[in-house]
């Protein structure tokens, strides 16, 4: 293709290929501080183009493909290009990835060992694992977390920070410019600004870490923990893989594994202050 | 009709992890994951002693569940074996 | 020399993988990927022959294709659980039969859906059959319900309700209003089981099927995997018979498909190097066609002949990822077409 990149975010490499050049662009200064391979050949190919030649100048708009696709997948507008190299880094990951058991989490890692946050966007599982990653934890990554099936331990997926709406001005306030990416205003998805992990985070993103605690978040209401069965657990897990099935008996054997060893609560908070602050209680009970 | 046989999987077919209240068995024929409650591990377990009817089945649980081998219990677990059978874990002998 | 050419001279052995410079597997890997070849390149190539990232990746699609072989298999059995108490036998075809039958092609391939074969007088009972055991229509839709039994050769798809999986009943190969119309009651009175007990096709209606599949029956489906297929099944077959290619020329033209598999034949030995029989070894020029059309992607994976876009679709349809609503709605708008 005309513009492209590699980009290594934990155990992935990356190839992506544009019609355009400023998703590129926009590619290269989020992931600056990354580490490069230049040979390495890619584990995943991410496509974004013009479904007619003429649509790469008129009405540009991007389609999101590479080696797993989503057909009716609407095409976003080329301002939305970083978006869309974003949506099809995880799709990518998401649907293809075989090496470690996946679930749609965050997580973040104090003194080797890690806290895993998983649930549905809108449940604050990003901006909590930003803040923290602010804090004095390293930001493990916000959107995959993954498990070694041999070892147990969890692996980092440190992508840019997808921070939605509110939650922009909340971590704004703490970090500089050059941390942060464009504004993305009124995608499908809100407002939407990238954060860049701080470099610490990077350069420690190959370095396994012992799960200690699961959380499963939601955000509103009062302050509340309820501690989670290892059977409840292992089913929400199972909804947050996006790849259980794929890894047969190996995903069973982690997943069962997982569940066993690592205490899981779900919790409720009203604002991100009162949420870090059940993180930081939690693990300190779970690591004792 | 009389009451069908079932039959448990062969030997080392299925993965069984109990957490907590539920049981995880993983089936090595079909890569499925089946999240089961008590009687289904008792079931399977009573069933790998060969293969009966819900009836005989009832006999062999009696010991461990109370139980009066006959009438409630054998139509409970005519209804069990059914479901079990539809997860392919066990089979109409 | 192209991603796609790479890749067939990869699988045909006629390169060694510890040729290639690091950067060139990046083509490679996706032009099989969207090729549906890349477990069986992961089977065809040596891990000490590749760069370690390349390796990892064959072995993760090795295991994940083991997982996936086994799931195929097992929506066999419970067909046969299905079926054998209502008296209707099948015979399984193309993935799951190769599978099956334990052949060299099965290895890393991927499988879709269950495609089984029963005699036409049986086809209600076994429609029945599997609506009892929890298989349901994809839809409900009158038009393509009468389209499919009236036209095509297959019952409409079913899917069964808690594994997610497709079924297709077949009552002979090709559509019935297809002008090749294979004897259907050949392939099934002719059919061989398994050691696992499971009747597949005879080897040269395997191998007729196969080609029937590429080229007679839609506009080169399933590509260059398909032809892949072609090659490895008759050169297993040829090795352990050495009758075997007369006998196939004489199966194919009771079938009226000589000409398909003739042709496969051709592609197979331009492609692959599969070695055929003198009579079999012709170059007419409408091959260089096909041959053009089997290579038309580019080192993205980008499928540069429009016609063969729809393999995407198909490959998307595969994937069987968690939000299971996405493959029913693939498959529904994949046949919609």
């Amino acid at each position: 293709m005309r513009h492209r990149t590699r980009i290594e975010v934990g155990p992935v490499q990356f190839r992506i290929g544009s019609d355009w050049a400023a998703p590129i662009a926009a590619l290269d200064r989020l992931y600056a501080g990354y580490p490069r391979d230049r040979d390495r050949p890619a584990d995943a190919t991410v496509r974004l183009f013009a479904a007619r030649p003429w649509r790469r100048w008129l009405r540009p708009s991007v389609h999101i493909g590479g080696d797993y696709i989503v057909p009716d997948a609407l095409p976003l507008p080329l301002s939305m290009g970083l978006l869309a190299a974003e949506m099809g880094m995880n799709l990518q990951v998401a649907l293809g990835w075989r090496r470690h058991l996946l679930f749609h989490a965050s997580a973040v890692a104090k003194d080797g060992r890690a806290v895993i946050v998983s649930g549905e966007s809108g449940s604050g599982k990003s901006t909590l694992a930003a803040l923290l990653g602010e804090g004095g934890w390293r930001l493990m990554g916000d959107e995959f977390t993954l498990v070694d099936p041999g070892s147990g331990d969890a692996l980092a997926f440190p992508r840019a920070v997808s921070l939605k709406n509110e939650a922009i001005a909340e971590v704004a306030a703490r970090v500089g410019p050059e941390r942060l990416g464009p504004l993305l205003a009124g995608t499908p998805k809100g407002d939407i600004r990238h954060l860049i992990p701080r470099a610490d985070a990077i350069a420690a993103m190959h370095e396994p870490v012992r799960p200690a605690l699961l959380l499963f978040p939601r955000f509103g209401g009062a302050p509340a923990i309820e501690r989670l069965g290892e059977g409840e657990a292992f089913v929400r897990l199972t909804e947050a893989s996006t790849n259980y099935v794929t890894l047969g008996e190996a995903g069973f054997a982690a997943l069962s594994r997982f569940v066993r060893e690592t205490p899981a609560f779900t919790i409720s908070y009203p604002d991100s202050a009162r949420g870090m602050a059940i993180v930081e209680q939690l693990w300190a009970e779970a690591v004792r | 009709m009389a009451d069908p046989f079932y039959r448990a999987a062969e030997e080392g077919a299925l993965r069984v992890e109990p957490l907590g209240d539920l049981t995880a068995i993983f089936d090595r024929r079909s890569m499925q994951t089946h999240l089961v409650t008590q009687p289904m591990p008792e079931i399977l377990a009573a069933l790998a002693a060969g293969p009966c009817d819900a009836a005989t089945l009832a006999a062999r649980l009696a010991d461990r569940f109370d139980l009066d081998g006959e009438g409630d219990a054998a139509a409970i677990l005519s209804e069990r074996l059914d479901e079990l059978a539809a997860m392919g874990l066990v089979e109409r002998a | 020399m192209s991603a796609v050419e790479t890749l067939v001279d990869l699988l045909a052995g006629r390169r060694p993988a510890a040729d290639l410079a690091p950067r060139e597997w990046d083509g490679v890997i996706g032009v099989a990927r969207a090729e549906v070849l890349l477990g069986t390149l992961a089977h065809r190539v040596e891990d000490g022959e590749v760069p370690g990232p390349v390796a990892w990746l064959f072995a993760d699609c090795r295991a994940a294709a083991a997982v996936a072989t086994k799931q195929a298999l097992w929506e066999a059995e419970m067909a046969r659980r299905a079926l054998a108490p209502h008296g209707v036998e099948f015979v399984l075809l193309k993935g799951t039969a190769y599978a099956a039958a334990g052949l060299a092609c099965a290895a890393g391939r991927q499988i879709g859906d269950l495609d089984i074969l029963v005699p036409w007088h049986d086809l209600g009972r076994a429609e029945n059959a599997l609506l009892v055991a929890g298989w349901e229509w994809v839809k409900e839709d009158a038009y393509d319900d009468a389209y499919y039994r009236r036209h095509m050769h297959e019952l409409p798809p079913l899917i069964h309700k808690a594994r997610d999986r497709m079924i297709d009943v077949h009552h002979t190969i090709l559509p019935r209003t297809h002008r090749v119309t294979p004897d259907a009651l050949a392939l099934v009175s002719d059919a061989v089981r398994t050691a696992g007990g499971f009747a597949v096709l005879c080897p040269t209606d395997m191998a007729c099927h196969c080609a029937a599949h590429l080229i007679a029956d839609g506009d080169l489906q399933g590509g260059l995997r398909n032809l892949w297929d072609f090659h490895a099944l008759t050169g297993e077959f040829a090795a352990l018979d050495r009758g075997f290619w007369g006998k196939l020329d004489e199966r194919a033209e009771m079938h009226g498909l000589e000409r398909a598999v003739h042709r496969a034949a051709r592609l197979a030995r331009d492609l692959y190097g599969t070695r055929l029989p003198s009579g079999w070894n012709s170059h007419p020029p409408g091959d260089g066609r096909y041959q053009r059309r089997l290579l038309a992607r580019d080192d993205w994976g980008r499928a540069t002949d429009p016609l063969l876009q729809q393999a995407f679709y198909i490959r998307s349809h595969w994937l069987r990822m968690p939000p299971t609503m996405l493959a029913r709605h693939l498959w529904t708008k994949w046949r919609k077409g």
